[in-house]
């Protein structure tokens, strides 16, 4: 390495020793980092427990992500079922189970970067929609990995709207046998994971045909590999879906059948059933089914949006501290970046939402878990809004947090751009949440339609679940903030995050009906008002998301030092969104020109004092080194070291460049003796 | 290939034959293709050398770009420079030149996807900033490929901020000489690219120091690596920064310098030279050289923004007419998702903007090219214009830009996050237009600026250039429109925007002078408003930018049928902006909320009108399906079959699972043999 080599700058390496602009941040933190550590995780104990769990990987060189950004998608792959692998042994070792308390922060310490997260699925699948005795045969199985799992719903034609999937199960009356088919190119299983290479059974979702009449979708298990030498099996045509944007740890496969069968009992029917002469029985209710599927889109909030953004937000705060950029003051040294208020205003609402959607996410936790406690009393109540939560929030809070990943991202300028400063992959990966569960636009309208119907309900007077009340609340025609202080009062801004979105719905709800009215078709209607419906969903979720977040603020108070800087950045996230979408609060006056003015204000003063603690909130996350793997985001804030000793492990600079061009004749030559030879 | 072996779905692959729901989309255009392509190309033989260019390069199998998708770092940096040796033959063969009109379209017809784009640069910077004598001895090796140039300004902690640079180069009077050398980590050159493995020489950037007096930064050649093996010359350490989002056909690099000595020869000297015995001479104005960096920010919006947005668009669209989701209507076919106001409220404003940054690339080029005459007879007036709007719109376009093509490949769901799509490239190439040539905030500050000292300027009544005359210009309170159909007006919209950019950059200007003069010190007063001067610069380009693909509209009166479409992607373009930036036009009560709703509805019902020639509009920009690269943006619209034969191309389909003998195998086998 040439930088050892000239031993200028490595005579003992400057990692490790904190970079004096990253230490004096945080000298002057206002509150505790620990305690806002120990609060964030619920209780020194968990922080504890988290911290051992994520040595205990991150010792093991196995689960090593030191060549993460060099890789090759088959050596991504590779890797990532080697830690599969080795996983289950660390757990078995470590005494860990899949459902403890543990795995959520193994799989922070990973990264999610794990082969077989779709053999969870299946194993959830069989679980949920298997009989009794399909589980007792299925789930030993796959637990303890006699076979490999996926799951193959979506299409290469066919994504979230699942009635138009198209592959066919035909019941074969004399054979007791399903015969699966793939009857058309855009009929082929497309994306599912851990299938293009790994998997030996998937579960395969179908049309179910008996005596030519369809029955719609239902779950057949098929095994796709020989469980002797991983050949496909007959009948069977499966690969990889080739290069993506990140997964690419992931062998998202494609899987054609052609008169693939398998025996009756394959297909799951915990709700339905073929019996051996043919006859189609339901039985039970498939709501308990449809929630289950809900809870995966609450459960990636956290997982696949809060975190990744915390460790954006990380990365870029570290870096905005060491890196200096232009005079601020004359004839002062270079100030930095952090000092600018355009950086401040890029990066510190973010962490506003990382917050934000970290506490919101906590919050949808306990919604379902009182749901899941009701519905297990046979009471089906909460259903329509629990599904409208999960619909709306997953769409808002992907859509958002990709976005804030994007805006960490390029306030890191050049370096940014770096694979090695670990913001790439977390933007490409987290750019993924706005498509996979639920395409986010659909999810909008779907939270709209729930929304609209309340609506309608309210204003005559029928009961609405308690989250949505407010849109027959009677507010206020005006704000009544009177100086840029008073909106520093969360009742004014939720307030006015209320009346907005209560205005955005009723006035959606009264152009569909206006066009009804006016003889549109009703499906047209709808058609002609879904861009104001999204919208309107989006800003229903905005206003829950700061609403909770100044009620987790109010109960602080035990806290005074924690509950400050807290509320700070619930203020800050609130003003911003204000701010940043000032035409839905102007539009009917309720905010006039000068209070808007007044929420500038506030919100641009806030930005200074956030900035102060900016290090200590991001440290707060506690984020080791390793997992989030940055050139720029580490500890120490050397980043200018790491980037090039990062930069001499590529692949790159790895080959020899001294040769004969005793035959060239120009360097053009030279340059065709270098690439060929 | 397993699609072949079943024999069902390929016996005579569609490829070719056009998907009926793509086809039956271009019955219904109303206004010619053709001549739309002809109007944008600036006529039909134009159009004609285009596309024979486009075609002897794709005709070329060395220029293929099959295996795109599927390279690793190593294999695109060698296929890039192996395009790149091949082209200089090409050239010569078909008798094009460097500066003729054929390359934009070699370079459009490659995607850009090309080594030495940084020679070219070492080869300009040694034009502009090289005395006579350097010309005549660089250049020809330059041209003739003797040496493969790069330019060395980035270093590791400094980038556009270029008084920060901490490269040294010292004049030994002994030797006759310059010693170069990175004093600091942070000093050390990154980012030049062809630097990392190709280039033998390059121009470094470095503070001129005599007899222990710094004169700020100068221009130095020198070469990195042996002429003869290649090889780091002495006290020279350079390679590759590593992987990056895009660019991985790039050798980006990394270069530190040890007491590197270069003749005093070497230091480039049109402007300032260093004489035997250490006099420093200044002469000539820098201006022209200032200017001729100013005019790389306008010529990358049309290369590195307009053309991939409109790939973004082609693509986009196409697969919105062939993918069906859910009914739009009970008992109906699934619908095409072209057909959800949604998609259309996704797509069609970015192909709006697709056009309306075409326009002002245009508008531009003819600026600099007047302000290039002018600058010629002496006449630096325009300057100051000049490089406000080459930072304010490299940024707003860069950054629009950025944003469409994001829009374009997260509409495509699925299918778009797959490279096959050809968007992911695409994206992650035009996000780093935000930042290299300037950092966009960096650069609409500078435009700020200038518009801060023109409005008070205007204000005092001392004149201004013209394009800012509006600043002072008095407009009615209100917006007079009565009915959503008064937003089709162009000046009813063109007037809210001027109000719009008028009103940020006063008020910012009012808030400035208030801070001042309460006693806040003049740069802190600054910084407290750059969130606001940003948006208004912002905004400024942005009205300029509707007035123009106004003004483009109405010179179109000889062709009915363009003219048409056109003034509806104009008011669409204009109305997108209003409804999605209601805030500013909202609050001074300009645009009223009953406005507002009429400019929601007019916006809303031109969707449905654009819609109809969304796929002709597309059409028109006539790229190759090599060109696009794209499994879902091709003509025939036959997205399934061929995302299905670009997947098994693979490498991961390629080889046995990798992870199979070591670890599948083992893990399956012995639970199996527990059973």
């Amino acid at each position: 390495m040439a930088l050892t080599e000239t031993g200028k700058y490595s005579q003992g390496s400057v990692l490790g020793s904190v970079n004096p602009d990253i230490a004096s941040e945080r000298q002057t933190a206002s509150f505790s980092v620990e305690k806002l550590t120990a609060w964030l995780d619920g209780g020194a104990e968990r922080t504890r427990l988290r911290r051992a769990v994520v040595e205990a990987i991150e010792r093991d060189p196995v689960f090593s992500r030191e060549n993460q950004y060099f890789q090759s998608q088959n050596e991504s792959y590779e890797a990532a079922v080697r830690k599969a692998v080795h996983l289950q042994k660390k757990m078995h070792e470590m005494g860990w189970t899949d459902d403890g308390p543990e795995f959520k922060y193994i799989y922070r310490a990973l990264s999610g970067d794990l082969a077989f997260l779709l053999h969870r699925i299946f194993i959830r699948s069989i679980s949920v929609l298997g009989s009794d005795k399909q589980i007792a045969k299925w789930i030993p199985l796959a637990t303890q990995y006699q076979l490999i799992g996926s799951y193959a719903q979506t299409e290469l034609g066919h994504g979230t709207y699942l009635q138009g999937l198209e592959t066919t199960a035909v019941f074969d009356i004399t054979t007791q046998e399903f015969v699966l088919n793939t009857p058309n190119i855009s009929a082929m299983k497309w994306w599912p994971g851990d299938m293009g290479r790994s998997a030996t059974h998937t579960v395969v979702f179908a049309q179910l045909y008996i005596n030519g009449k369809c029955y719609g979708l239902h779950p057949f298990i098929v095994q796709i590999r020989s469980l002797q030498d991983h050949s496909l099996c007959p009948g069977i045509t499966a690969g990889d879906i080739g290069p993506k944007m990140n997964f690419e740890h992931i062998d998202n496969g494609y899987l054609m059948l052609q008169n693939v069968r398998v025996p009756r009992e394959n297909m799951l029917s915990k709700f339905c059933e073929v019996q051996p002469d043919g006859t189609y029985v339901r039985r039970g209710s498939q709501k308990i089914n449809y929630f289950t599927m809900t809870t995966v889109r609450i459960s990636l909030i956290s997982d696949e949006v809060v975190i990744p953004l915390m460790k954006a937000c990380t990365i870029a705060i570290r870096y905005s501290v060491v890196r200096r950029q232009s005079k601020l003051k004359p004839r002062e040294q270079e100030a930095k970046i952090l000092d600018y208020q355009t950086q401040q205003e890029k990066l510190l609402p973010q962490l506003a939402a990382a917050y934000a959607f970290y506490f919101i996410s906590d919050y949808l936790q306990e919604l379902f878990n009182r749901g899941y406690r009701e519905i297990q009393r046979k009471n089906f109540d909460m259903l329509p809004e629990l599904h409208a939560f999960s619909s709306g929030f997953k769409a808002m809070v992907t859509q958002y947090g990709t976005s804030a990943v994007k805006i960490c991202l390029q306030a890191c300028g050049g370096h940014g751009y770096s694979l090695l400063s670990g913001l790439p992959s977390l933007y490409t990966k987290i750019f993924a949440s706005c498509i996979y569960e639920g395409e986010n636009t659909i999810l909008l309208l779907q939270t709209a339609r729930f929304l609209i119907k309340c609506f309608m309900a309210a204003s005559t007077g029928q009961s609405v679940p308690p989250s949505v009340t407010y849109l027959a609340a009677v507010t206020p025609e005006k704000c009544p903030a009177k100086n840029k202080l008073d909106f520093l009062s969360p009742d004014i801004y939720t307030e006015a995050y209320q009346h907005m979105a209560a205005r955005l719905i009723s006035s959606t709800a009264a152009k569909l009906q206006d066009l009804i009215q006016s003889g549109v078709k009703k499906h047209d209607a709808w058609n002609q008002c879904t861009v104001q419906l999204a919208q309107a969903a989006k800003a229903h979720c905005h206003y829950i998301t700061v609403k909770n977040f100044a009620e987790t603020v109010e109960k602080l108070e035990t806290q005074p030092g924690i509950q400050k800087i807290m509320k700070h950045l619930c203020d800050l996230f609130a003003l911003h969104g204000i701010f940043s979408n000032a035409g839905v609060f102007l539009h009917d006056g309720y905010v006039s020109g000068a209070q808007m003015d007044m929420v500038t204000a506030s919100y641009l003063d806030l930005l200074a004092v956030i900035r102060k603690d900016a290090v200590p909130l991001v440290d707060a996350f506690d984020f080791t080194d390793k997992t989030l793997n940055s050139a720029l985001g580490s500890y120490d804030g050397q980043v200018y070291q790491r980037l090039y000793e990062w930069a001499q492990k590529s692949p790159t600079n790895k080959q020899v460049w001294t040769l004969d061009y005793s035959q060239a004749t120009s360097a053009l030559t030279r340059a065709e003796v270098v690439c060929f030879s």
